[in-house]
């Protein structure tokens, strides 16, 4: 059995006396599908910026692809190959979107030693912006771009830093049925290319079809992990977060 | 540096009274930066004018310059709430208060100080008063009373504002935008109104504040520099939009630089207000996501 | 255009300008000329931290203060102890040297704080480094400092012409560091610490590193320009060195110019930096700065993007025709988290 790529050691974090997460554990192998579900509030925003490096937890710990990340800037995890997306896009707004593109391209992978021509950069800013459907605007400015392109610009940014694992957080909020399924698919692709993804999100038919498994947090604590089916046959599920 | 309990007492004495002045000072500053995370680095400005507008009434009416500070606080209000709308449009709706709002206060500041150099000169001006000159003597404790009034009529300024922020609408409303706007509007409050008016109120204070300066010292138009490190200090120190945390701190600053001067000289004074700005700034955790 | 070619043509263009200052055979142009120059290397220095960051600085006058007084300290040293002379280039490195590691020093200190915070900061620092100067008699304290200028050197005849040149090409020498920055890896790091630090983080941007590169190189710019200073002024005083004058027009200028590109600054420079020349002389200078502050207030409410932003409205660009490195102020819309 191959060792976790992302691991979580009883994870906690407070805001003054607010509990936002208590006592997270969670191990996710590479290749993973993994859809994290909860209420508002329940802290999966909050998870995903102890994971990043955002914010600093207070107890517990994280491990990428065998390394510890307490302490490491946030920077520093995306070198490493942990990226992820934004649930209220923050795209660059001076710069337009091949620019946006070309910061990852030129910090992440330059200093994982992976020195690419000019040539080479602007090459792979337009095959990004083309897998995401958004070559047309790439001298536009994030502020020409409607919701979803705003949301495959900020997916496209992350790809663009080659993770090992991505964290879309919410990325389908206010999209329409057919472009939730454009969402999809770009994060089904992804993971056919070896991308172990984290989806968070409301939308449920869209996590169940994409995760292989499930875990649900309510209140900052996990209540359920596991196949997506038993996961919300689960009667605690139901209760805490269904059932409302 | 001769040590003397006597020099000890008095140091720490004088510290706590020029603390109550410095609390009312920054009380402007606890409302528009610790409540409503608006930089006004020009509110120093706004004192100034505020002791050079009870000058004109004391020189030429004869005036108390408290009571004049008192009459002319509306129009300092009105003034507040013109400024925060030009702010309002120009910058907060756009996003763009970190770099441009600092430099459109920051240019406030320049203006303010200017036109009044220009219209008075950079003659010291000062303020009579029957409470000017005497001093109280409480065993080898010296009370000036030209320090002991505007110490007693700020800690009187900031209980009512307290009360205003704590039991009233209005200061609820104000507590309350700074913390979750959308639930005001749901309630049909106007959080830009609500802004507004609590800006207003805390130039208001500026007029009053102003009245004190001018009554504990000679003031011309540059001496308001001095007091933007010792307003931020404050702030940050006394819990950003603590009144009574504001009191305590600046009764902390008061005494430190009290003591300072006394036993080393007046002209490390400045660096005293600004050093605690820089040691609390490096103390309270601050980062990138906020406070 | 490729950096040598650039440097080139404004080298030429510097020389041209001597020329013609030489031409008028009026020394007072030196004099007032040497003024806008140092403004134009303040403005474009502050603007690197300011404008391609967006962290405020309002501690402009304590670095140049600090140039100005480490020529001082180097100048009552070669005169009490009979050294020799220190040529300016040298002086100006070693102003610039000093400035840049305090620059380095707060830098590290305030980095980690908010815009807000970190801009207050910078005004403490400033107060805290002028008091230290102040108490520090070796550079004569708040008495203040003299220091005799050469007469004459050769070639340039009036010693002045010679500080005029030196200013023209630091000037020069700042610009193309501007625009090479610009141009660079770094210089879209730092409009992404502008546009969105949180988001830079998460793309992999260094931000810490980055904010310290540019408030060391802004320091040590700002340090070059006032190493000469003390030669050009003759009596040196901290109350005016430290002056909040400085720290206004090295603001006013790159915001009125435009904080995206080096040309904001080298506008806002010349144009107000003349200005303010002609209103001294003519009016007061109380009435000098009166009008900074107001052009300043003016400009950031009613253009925001400077005269260069202006100039870009007037001539109206579709969106089809942007031009990938061409980057713009732009207005956040009201939801940015």
């Amino acid at each position: 059995m191959s060792e976790a790529l992302l691991e979580i050691e009883n994870l906690s974090k407070r805001f003054g006396g607010f509990v936002a997460l208590d006592s997270i554990s969670l191990s996710i192998p590479a290749g993973e599908r993994l859809g994290l579900i909860g209420p508002n509030g329940s802290g999966k925003s909050t998870l995903v910026n102890c994971i990043c490096g955002t914010l600093h937890n207070e107890q517990g710990g994280v491990r990428f692809d065998g390394k510890k990340l307490d302490g490491l800037d946030a920077h520093r995890r995306t070198h490493l190959g942990l990226a992820r997306s934004f649930q209220l896009p923050r795209p660059f707004a001076s710069m337009n979107l091949a620019d946006n593109i070309r910061i990852p391209l030129l910090y992440t992978l330059g200093a994982r030693g992976t020195h690419l021509s000019k040539q080479a950069v602007e090459e792979r800013c337009a095959t990004l912006l083309h897998e995401v459907g958004l070559e047309a605007k790439s001298r536009h400015l994030p502020r020409d771009l409607t919701q979803v392109e705003m949301r495959k610009l900020e997916l496209a940014r992350a790809m663009a830093a080659e993770p090992k694992l991505l964290i879309a957080d919410e990325a389908m909020a206010g999209l329409t049925h057919s472009e939730v399924e454009d969402i999809l698919t770009l994060l089904v692709r992804l993971n056919d290319n070896g991308v172990t993804v984290i989806l968070i999100e409301h939308i449920m038919s869209a996590v169940m079809s994409f995760s292989r498994r499930l875990v649900v947090l309510v209140s900052g604590k996990k209540i359920a992990d596991g196949k997506p089916d038993e996961v919300m046959c689960d009667p605690e599920v139901e209760r805490a977060y269904l059932g409302q | 540096m001769i040590f003397s309990f006597d020099l000890l007492i008095n140091a720490i004495v004088s510290g706590i009274l020029i603390g109550g002045f410095y609390a009312a000072v920054t009380s402007g500053v606890s409302l528009s930066f610790g409540i409503l995370d608006i930089v006004n680095i020009a509110h120093p400005a706004f004192i100034i004018l505020g002791s050079y507008i009870a000058y004109i009434a004391n020189a030429t009416f004869g005036i108390d310059p408290i009571l004049a500070a008192i009459i002319a606080t509306p129009l300092f209000y009105v003034l507040g709430t013109a400024i925060y709308q030009v702010y309002y449009v120009s910058f907060e709706k756009r996003g763009q208060e970190s770099l441009r709002g600092l430099a459109f206060f920051f240019g406030l500041l320049f203006i303010t100080e200017v036109t009044l150099v220009l219209y008075f000169g950079v003659d010291y001006r000062y303020v009579d008063a029957r409470y000017i000159g005497p001093t109280l003597h409480v065993g080898m404790i010296d009370v000036p009373l030209r320090i002991f009034v505007p110490f007693l009529v700020s800690l009187l300024m900031i209980a009512v504002l307290q009360l205003i922020l704590t039991r009233s609408f209005i200061g609820r409303a104000i507590m309350a935008v700074a913390q979750d706007q959308l639930a005001l509007r749901l309630m049909g409050v106007d959080p830009v109104r609500i802004k507004r008016i609590a800006f207003g109120i805390s130039i208001a204070t500026a007029s009053l504040a102003g009245a004190f300066l001018i009554i504990i010292q000679p003031v011309e138009p540059s001496v308001g520099r001095e007091y933007i490190g010792r307003v931020f200090a404050i702030c940050v120190l006394g819990g950003m939009g603590s009144l009574p945390g504001t009191v305590i701190a600046a009764m902390l600053l008061g005494i430190v630089e009290s003591l300072t001067a006394t036993f080393y000289g007046p002209s490390w004074a400045p660096a005293v207000s600004f050093g605690f700005l820089l040691l609390t700034l490096a103390v309270r955790p601050a980062g990138l996501l906020g406070r | 255009m490729r950096t040598p070619l650039f440097l080139l043509i404004w080298l030429g263009i510097a020389a041209a300008v001597f020329g013609l200052a030489v031409a008028s055979g009026n020394d007072y142009v030196f004099f007032a000329g040497y003024v806008v120059l140092q403004y134009v290397v303040l403005s474009t220095a502050w603007n690197i931290l300011g404008g391609y960051c967006g962290y405020v600085n309002f501690g402009s006058a304590a670095f140049f203060a600090l140039g100005a007084y480490s020529t001082v300290a180097i100048y009552k040293f070669i005169t009490e102890n009979d050294f020799y002379r220190i040529p300016m280039p040298v002086l100006i490195l070693i102003g610039g040297a000093v400035s840049g590691l305090v620059g380095f020093g707060m830098g590290y200190l305030t980095l980690r704080l908010r815009g807000a915070f970190f801009a207050i900061a910078t005004l403490a620092l400033a107060v805290v480094l002028q008091t230290l100067i102040v108490n520090w008699d070796y550079v004569g304290g708040s008495r203040g400092a003299y220091i005799v200028r050469p007469e004459e050197i050769a070639p340039f005849g009036n010693y002045i012409r010679y500080l005029f040149l030196i200013m023209l090409l630091l000037a020069v020498a700042a610009i193309t560091i501007a625009r090479l920055i610009e141009r660079s890896r770094l210089g879209y790091g730092f409009a992404t610490i502008r546009d969105d630090e949180l988001a830079s983080e998460a793309s992999g941007v260094p931000t810490l590193k980055l904010k310290l590169i540019a408030t060391t190189i802004s320091g040590a710019l700002m340090g070059m320009a006032g190493a000469p200073f003390p030669y050009y002024i003759g009596y040196l005083q901290p109350s005016s060195t430290f002056g909040l004058d400085y720290a206004v027009n090295s603001i006013a200028m790159p915001l009125i110019g435009g904080t995206t590109s080096w040309i904001g600054p080298l506008v806002g420079a010349l144009l107000l930096g003349s200005l303010q020349q002609i209103a001294t002389v003519t009016i007061s200078s109380a009435v000098n700065l009166l009008i900074v502050g107001c052009l300043l207030v003016g400009f950031v409410i009613v253009a925001p993007n400077g005269i260069v932003g202006l100039v870009h409205k007037y001539f109206q660009r579709k969106p089809d025709e942007f031009v990938g490195r061409r980057r713009v102020e732009t207005d956040s819309p009201e939801t940015v988290p």
